[in-house]
């Protein structure tokens, strides 16, 4: 069925009004529309490694969830929805429960590139039926904008603070979806919030309905920690989808599909030139470390292009 | 002891409170007020706004209603933090932020 956002926008929201996320961040957005892409009649159980995320949709006794939720810590959210996967196919297969539940795990980039790695790696390993959603805003956002592995080159951030002594983080960000892309499941996929929501609306509803374990990076802007007026969130996407720094792609069963091959690719500058935490960089000498970010995602769009066959 | 939200009031000590704070609905923050959080609020000129609807799915506070008819109805003020995502998308210019007053 071919996308209308129509459609899609009257479909039931199952992620209610009144969660304490920042105004302006992009971890609702991703959250409402990837949940608005189950069946209607479908349920869900979902889990949160620990993040902004979990703790405000989730202040006791209020709850920003329709579907059953799961609590739980930083480290486990996939091992948490695996054992629930696994109940349920065994109460399935006893008879005591017929409905069609499905299993998403949320994560911010901390607990998912770095602290919940270890429960993730080994959910799609034993390949569970369930999908793992990274919202990725590029750092510890929750506990005060500290820096994660996700973290892109010379990001200003609490603990790598730009100055005349460092240049900001050190290290480049890493590549999580091409790293669960070698895990061999079958679907991975890398999106964005762009235009009429038609890229992740249709790869979240492929990731959920791929039988066995799908993953999805969704690039999720934080006003606070990459410090930008709140209302530019859209702006920011397309500059990364346009400049090649966040490319959209999905990967099913090991093959590459490009989802969108920019025109004319932007120089990284109309990326970082939108954002705080990159303002060190424009001061007059830093202009080698926009040089260095450059080749880093020239390198990374070649690597892509060749295993899409390009 | 209910185990309803509305329940929950701050009067319930912990020994009453659920096991595990288990909380036995869905969408229970739905009671809860983001309005007043709000320091810019989204206007909308009903004479430019064409129905594209591609305000609806940016906004993080499911705050623009989409009818039956699959149209966007007024923002709902009770949640909408005023951070003007929606603003900045449209494409028409329909939507504007004004200071709020008090």
């Amino acid at each position: 069925m071919s996308y209308s956002l129509k459609e899609n926008v009257m479909r039931p929201e199952r992620f209610a009004a009144g969660h304490r996320m920042c105004a302006g961040c992009g971890s609702p957005i991703a959250v409402r529309t990837v949940l608005r892409q189950l069946e209607p009649g479908d349920h869900a159980v979902v889990c949160s490694a620990t993040s902004c995320l979990e703790v405000s949709t989730f202040m006791y006794p209020y709850t920003a969830w329709k579907d059953s939720f799961i609590h739980n810590a930083f480290e486990n959210a996939a091992a948490t929805l695996s054992g629930v996967e696994t109940a349920y196919k065994a109460l399935k297969k006893q008879g005591r429960l017929d409905d069609t539940y499905k299993f998403i795990a949320f994560g911010g980039d901390g607990g998912t590139y770095d602290i919940g790695f270890q429960s993730l790696s080994g959910a799609m390993e034993r390949g569970h039926d369930l999908v793992y959603v990274c919202y990725d805003n590029e750092a510890y956002m929750n506990t005060g904008i500290q820096r994660s592995s996700s973290t892109p080159h010379f990001a200003d951030t609490t603990t790598t603070p730009a100055g005349s002594v460092i240049p900001g983080k050190l290290q480049q960000k890493k590549n999580l979806t091409r790293i669960m892309v070698a895990h061999g499941i079958p679907y991975v996929a890398q999106t964005t919030f762009i235009g009429n929501f038609k890229d992740i609306a249709e790869k979240a509803h492929r990731a959920i309905y791929t039988p066995g374990p799908a993953f999805l990076n969704v690039m999720a802007p934080c006003p606070r920690g990459w410090r930008y007026p709140s209302e530019k969130l859209m702006q920011i996407t397309k500059a990364a989808v346009e400049s090649c720094v966040w490319p959209l792609y999905e990967v099913v069963e090991g093959k590459y599909i490009l989802s969108y091959e920019p025109k004319n690719k932007l120089p990284v500058e109309e990326y970082l030139k939108l954002q705080g935490r990159f303002a060190h960089m424009f001061k007059p000498g830093n202009e080698w470390m926009i040089d260095q970010v450059q080749q880093e995602v020239d390198r990374n769009w070649q690597e892509l292009l060749a295993s899409c066959g390009k | 002891m209910s185990h309803l939200a509305k329940d929950m009031t701050p009067d319930v000590t912990w020994r009453d409170i659920t096991p595990g704070c288990a909380i036995y609905e869905g969408g229970t923050s739905e009671a809860v007020q983001t309005g007043d959080w709000r320091t810019m609020r989204p206007v909308i000129d009903w004479a430019k706004c064409k129905q594209c609807l591609l305000c609806v799915p940016v906004c993080p506070d499911i705050s623009i209603p989409v009818s039956g008819e699959g149209k966007r109805e007024d923002f709902n003020y009770f949640y909408c933090k005023g951070c003007g995502i929606c603003a900045d998308v449209c494409p028409f210019g329909a939507i504007s932020m004004v200071p709020e007053e008090k």
